[in-house]
């Protein structure tokens, strides 16, 4: 068994004439937390999604978990954890009808009712999830990834649009999920988030990876004369290198 | 397998569709009580023709009083005052039925056309003329002899049914397909280790669940209060209910399977069903068309569900009769299926 749990070379996906991944390369360990920082638009979901076998590449390899999709796609399946960006439950269905949807596809994991408590809606299990605030709604969808005892976790923006108590209590699943040797590669915006959370992150820009180390590294590589106010944050980096002007969707 | 306390994900997603269905209460006006309030309505406004009276619009003339006289003693006619102005509207619109001017002898205005008009014409010409003082050189022995289920109520109930199983399998497979995949909900799915046949066929499958009360609503409601006989075999009826619930559910999967937006897949399905509301013989026989579109009237599910219905109900017919039709619907169901199983958009 490889200690790599995501390697891809030289992807190259492209919409058109517009490119969205421009040759990217990364590498995830076992048991690390792995984290993709870049504005709208720089290409973070797409590159998640050929990870997760959603997409198809136009060029590159991929190998997850030591796997490849073209192969051994169902295995794979069985032994990831997915969360989507923007995907919406279906409402009139319960908090434990949805996991006890998702549990059925999976051949091993924790009961339902463990799972409904691991993320903390064991309040809420015969709510409808149109009843459930945003916060809840993220759970439960990160209650879905965990359904299957996954060795890998992909994230995309698990706490976009929470407020911080959610956004906490989101990290508190995830820092559990890590000491059982879960492996996590997420996507964020939010710098102390891949602070709080991420051993080494990726800055992501116009498809291609700009800066790739420890977040303390990142900081400190950035040099004391752009921070000048206040001691450096993973903000100011990410500011440096992508620029200052707005990206549209 | 150990699922942790999960059924086989073939019933875990057919239960999530049917509680879907049952908690939107819209779903389940249209799917069981519409059918009902439209037999009842068309029930009320088509009675079967031995019943009704002949509606004759009297316009004055000469003998206005005697010709008034005649008409109110017959029994089944009923007398209406027009002024010669409003002849053409109350025709059209078949408030009359036909058109008497009270002269000597009368004037009969009347469109051959129309079935109820020539009825009328022989009720008001025997009427008038026996007032007038015709002998008749003999009277038969009449002998009345209703015919069970030959009537328009009789007839339509089967056809109802057909109807209700084609717009359900097609709106309420369709359209929650659609919604899903808006909702990136078939995308996300598609990241589990669901098996894709496996969503599409619960689709289907809890299509089925629906299907008792909506077939057995209207066939007892058609048999307790309205009389309608059943001369066919129960278990063959639900056969032919169910072969065609199946079959216009998957297209009802085949029309859900590219469409992005819930407009696209109305379009879909309003374009699809009109044709064979309108071919198919729901409300009146699909044999009034021309003889040149036939065949391809007969080519479409809708007409083979409604004819097989129809044969079993109505006429008793065996498995040997319409197994035409079974095949053809199965035929339509098979294709769709595999159809919408290559063309599936899961994003």
């Amino acid at each position: 068994m490889t200690d790599t749990a995501v390697r891809c070379t030289d992807l190259v996906k492209r919409y058109g004439t517009v490119v969205a991944v421009d040759g990217l390369s990364l590498s995830v360990e076992r048991g690390e937390c792995f984290g993709l920082l870049g504005p709208n638009g720089a290409g973070k979901t797409t590159t998640i999604e050929i990870l997760e076998g959603l997409l198809a590449p136009d060029a590159g390899g991929v190998e997850v978990l030591g796997l490849r999709w073209a192969t051994n796609e169902g295995e794979l399946r069985q032994r990831l954890g997915i969360q989507l960006q923007e995907t919406q439950l279906t409402d009139k269905l319960t908090v434990e009808e949805t996991v006890r949807l998702f549990r059925s596809f999976y051949h091993q994991g924790p009961d339902v009712s463990a799972l409904v408590d691991l993320v903390g809606l064991s309040g809420k299990r015969a709510s409808l999830v149109v009843q459930l605030s945003g916060g809840q709604r993220q759970r439960l969808s990160i209650a879905c990834a965990l359904t299957g005892e996954p060795d890998l976790l992909f994230l995309d923006e698990p706490t976009t649009g929470l407020d911080p108590q959610s956004r906490r209590q989101v990290w508190d699943i995830l820092a559990a999920f890590r000491k059982e040797g879960g492996t996590i590669l997420l996507t964020t915006h939010y710098m102390d988030e891949a602070e709080a959370l991420c051993d080494r992150v990726a800055i992501v820009d116009h498809g291609r990876i700009i800066a790739q180390d420890t977040p303390r590294a990142l900081i400190s590589a950035l040099g004391a004369p752009r921070v000048v106010t206040h001691e450096g944050t993973l903000e100011d980096v990410f500011m440096a290198l992508t620029g200052r002007h707005l990206r549209e969707e | 397998m150990q699922r942790g306390g999960a059924h086989h994900p073939l019933i875990e997603l057919t239960l999530a569709r049917v509680r879907e269905f049952f908690r939107e209460p819209e779903a389940i006006f249209w799917a069981f009580v519409f059918p009902l309030v439209l037999t009842l309505a068309l029930a009320a406004a088509f009675p079967s023709s031995a019943d009704r009276l002949v509606v004759v619009g009297l316009v004055p003339g000469t003998r206005a009083e005697a010709t008034r006289r005649a008409l109110d003693a017959a029994p089944a006619i009923r007398v209406v005052d027009l002024s010669p102005a409003d002849e053409r509207r109350a025709l059209r619109d078949g408030t009359v039925h036909i058109v008497v001017v009270a002269n000597e002898p009368p004037t009969y205005r009347y469109d051959p056309a129309q079935d109820e008009s020539h009825r009328a014409r022989l009720a008001v010409d025997d009427a008038l003329k026996r007032a007038g003082g015709r002998v008749d050189p003999w009277s038969a022995a009449e002998e009345r002899v209703t015919v069970p289920g030959s009537r328009y109520v009789d007839w339509l109930i089967p056809g109802l049914i057909g109807m209700g199983i084609m717009t359900n399998g097609l709106w309420a497979v369709a359209f929650p397909i659609v919604n899903a995949r808006l909702r990136k909900l078939l995308k996300r799915m598609m990241a589990s280790p669901m098996q894709r046949w496996e969503y599409l066929l619960a689709q289907m499958l809890a299509r089925l669940i629906f299907l008792a009360p909506e077939a057995t609503l209207p066939l007892a409601f058609g048999s307790l209060a309205l009389g309608m006989p059943i001369a066919g075999s129960y278990g063959l009826i639900a056969l032919v209910v169910l072969v065609g619930a199946l079959s216009f559910a998957a297209m009802g999967l085949l029309l859900g399977s590219r469409a992005r937006t819930i407009e696209a897949v109305s379009g879909l399905v309003n374009a699809f069903q009109l044709p064979m509301w309108l071919l198919s013989g729901v409300f009146f026989s699909s044999a009034n068309f021309p003889a040149v579109i036939q065949p391809a009237i007969h080519a479409l599910p809708l007409t083979a569900l409604n004819d097989a219905l129809r044969a079993v109900v109505l006429d008793g017919a065996g498995a040997d009769t319409i197994w035409r039709e079974l095949a053809l619907l199965s035929a339509w169901g098979a294709v769709s299926f595999a159809l919408a199983l290559r063309l599936f958009r899961w994003r």
